[in-house]
């Protein structure tokens, strides 16, 4: 008689042999309930992810810069919005997640809780920030929950815009006058750092990547995602003629990779509590929004209430 | 029915061109049919991927069950002469 296995153990083989799981199989609950929690605070930070950029719509230095900036930040929509269709496949109800998102049970991504103060920053944003996002989006293509996977698919495809129209930013300024180039050093310097940080805590302080890379949930470890980040990108900043914020960054001839400094961890887990610069706004924006909004929901179901009694009506 | 909380989950169905059918790409929220099919639009066709879009309210879809996987599609597994490779047809005979 072959051994018999439990529901836990088939499953593990089942992801382990690069299989998807899709809404309705048998998954251990703790893999239900790590799959929502990753997905609904990917999709927070979406929508949280328009505020900072939404800032300089109205200030967009050219009407080819505010079309692209408006078409990015619908972007951003878009992708919280797939990725909340995705986490409701796993039995939680929309509600439920902005519920979580308002009362700060659920976390986004610390790096939208910096301000965004100059014109620059909407380059270093698309270039660093929707660089690392892209990193870490690559990467969840191949996650073992089938509609994360496909909902990434599509985000990836969308995201490239936005990493080179950042990258397109940062060349203009660079390229500038002395004062532009300054402006974009000094985007440079303030988003370096939180991009990176965007990984997550080091290996050896993220207890929960471990059994998260066991299910395939993950597929690359927080350190490996930053090192191929930082090689990617440092050429990029030589290209632009501008300097990374970071004395120790050097590369290492044989490991064929940049070594670069030490976090200041204590700033992420500050920022990570609520104490960044923007956490409160950026919460406090989002319930006004939802309630400023609450008199659109009201008319939208007034009004399709109406047109089904009509249609009843001439029906009869 | 005043919260959005209420409104029902539609299923999103795209073709991308006429010849190919409509293919899911995932779900939204709305009051009715018409709006849903305008948020589809907004959602899930930013960069010209459809020609056509079908929204289906997702409770109105009755799936098979996975633990029925087994007694609905194993029966074919072992009818491999339902494929033209069973066949062996020599060379000389041409392409068929």
């Amino acid at each position: 008689m072959g051994e018999t296995l439990s529901l836990e153990e088939r499953f593990q083989q089942y992801v382990e042999a690069e299989n998807k799981v899709e809404p309705k199989d048998w998954m251990p609950e703790k893999y239900r309930q790590t799959v929502i929690r990753q997905v609904s605070q990917h999709a927070h930070s979406e929508i949280i992810g328009m505020q900072p950029e939404a800032n300089w719509i109205t200030r967009a230095p050219s009407l080819r810069s505010k079309l692209i900036l408006l078409a990015k930040v619908q972007d951003e929509a878009g992708h919280g919005l797939y990725l909340y269709s995705a986490a409701e496949t796993l039995g939680i109800d929309r509600s439920e997640m902005i519920e979580q998102l308002q009362t700060g049970k659920a976390k986004y991504s610390s790096i939208f809780n910096y301000p965004t103060i100059s014109w620059a920053d909407m380059g270093a944003i698309g270039w660093l920030v929707d660089g690392a996002a892209i990193q870490n989006q690559v990467m969840l293509c191949r996650t073992s929950y089938g509609p994360y996977a496909r909902a990434m698919v599509k985000i990836c495809k969308e995201e490239s815009f936005h990493q080179r129209q950042g990258y397109e930013i940062m060349m203009h300024l660079a390229k500038g006058t002395k004062e532009q180039k300054a402006m974009a050093q000094d985007a440079l310097n303030r988003w370096w750092w939180p991009s990176l940080m965007m990984f997550g805590p080091s290996d050896e302080n993220s207890p929960n990547s471990a059994q998260s890379m066991k299910w395939r949930i993950k597929r690359k470890s927080n350190d490996t995602l930053r090192q191929e980040f930082v090689d990617k990108t440092i050429p990029q900043a030589n290209y632009l003629g501008l300097t990374v914020p970071d004395p120790d960054l050097k590369w290492n001839e044989a490991r064929k990779s940049y070594d670069f400094g030490e976090m200041n961890w204590d700033e992420f887990y500050e920022v990570v509590k609520g104490n960044g610069p923007c956490n409160k706004q950026r919460i406090k924006n989002h319930v006004a929004a939802h309630e400023e909004g609450a008199w659109v929901r009201e008319a939208a179901s007034a009004y399709a209430e109406k047109q089904a009694a009509r249609k009843k009506s001439t029906a009869a | 029915m005043t919260d959005k909380a209420n409104w029902k989950i539609w299923e999103v169905f795209i073709r991308s061109k006429n010849g190919l059918s409509h293919k899911h790409v995932g779900s939204l929220h709305a009051p009715d049919a018409e709006m849903a099919v305008k948020n589809a639009r907004d959602v899930y066709c930013r960069r010209s991927e459809g020609v056509s879009i079908w929204v289906v309210p997702s409770e109105q879809i009755t799936a098979s069950s996975p633990d029925e996987k087994e007694p609905l599609f194993t029966p074919s597994d072992d009818k491999v002469y339902r494929h033209p490779t069973f066949y062996d047809i020599p060379d000389e005979v041409g392409h068929m």
